[in-house]
């Protein structure tokens, strides 16, 4: 499996988290983002998520290599799903698969405020009456 | 020459389209084209992260024939 993806289909936890899997290492540490069903505007239906595709899978496998060296990570895959999705579906996922629990916790922490901050990717909510691009809060 | 620029997200909406081919002097600099590209759409500026062939722009570099350019809102990915 590639460990980098942006992709519409939902992914399976188990494939992922099996893509890092291997004997060296003594942990690995998941994030799983989902999609929140409310904010203060109330009631979500649904989220849109729009992506710089080319550009976004760049930083991410950067990203990626940085948590590998950095964090001196075994292995990690990160992946990002995109299009229309409703309350409590899988968004993103990370997993690092470390030598040790700590650098595999701090590594899936790193790079999910990296994505935050510097991958392009925009989440639009859907509400019954309205809709709303997340980055207006910044 | 011709540069592709590429909108997304809200600033997608605001353009009213996901990219345009713009026909610039040779020697235009990146900042004289988001120069450009704020005048005609203001709403834009203040808030624009800009990226220059699918990497974010360091320094203002020179824009040669085929580059692409990205103009979008702060991410929120995650």
């Amino acid at each position: 499996m590639e460990k980098v993806r942006v992709m519409e289909e939902d992914f399976s936890i188990q494939k992922v988290v099996d893509s890092v899997r291997d004997p060296r290492s003594g942990g690995i540490v998941t994030f799983l983002g989902t999609v929140r069903g409310e904010d203060i505007r109330g009631r979500i239906d649904a989220m849109e998520v729009e992506s710089y595709r080319e550009m976004a899978l760049e930083q991410l496998w950067d990203l990626r290599s940085r948590a590998l060296d950095e964090y001196d990570l075994v292995d990690m895959a990160i992946v990002h799903r995109v299009g229309r999705l409703s309350p409590g579906e899988n968004i993103v996922m990370i997993a690092a698969a470390g030598v040790h629990r700590e650098n595999a916790f701090a590594a899936a922490r790193f790079v999910i405020d990296e994505i935050k901050r510097l991958v392009p990717i925009w989440k639009k909510e859907l509400f019954s009456d309205q809709e709303h691009w997340v980055e207006e809060e910044k | 020459m011709r540069i592709r620029v590429r909108f997304f997200a809200s600033f997608r909406e605001m353009a009213g389209r996901e990219e345009v081919e713009m026909e610039l002097p040779p020697g235009t600099r990146l900042e004289g084209l988001t120069s450009l590209l704020m005048e005609e759409y203001p709403e834009m500026s203040g808030r624009a992260m800009v990226a220059h062939n699918r990497a974010y722009a360091s320094g203002n570099p020179l824009l040669k024939e085929g580059d692409e350019v990205a103009l979008f809102p702060p991410v929120s990915g995650g």
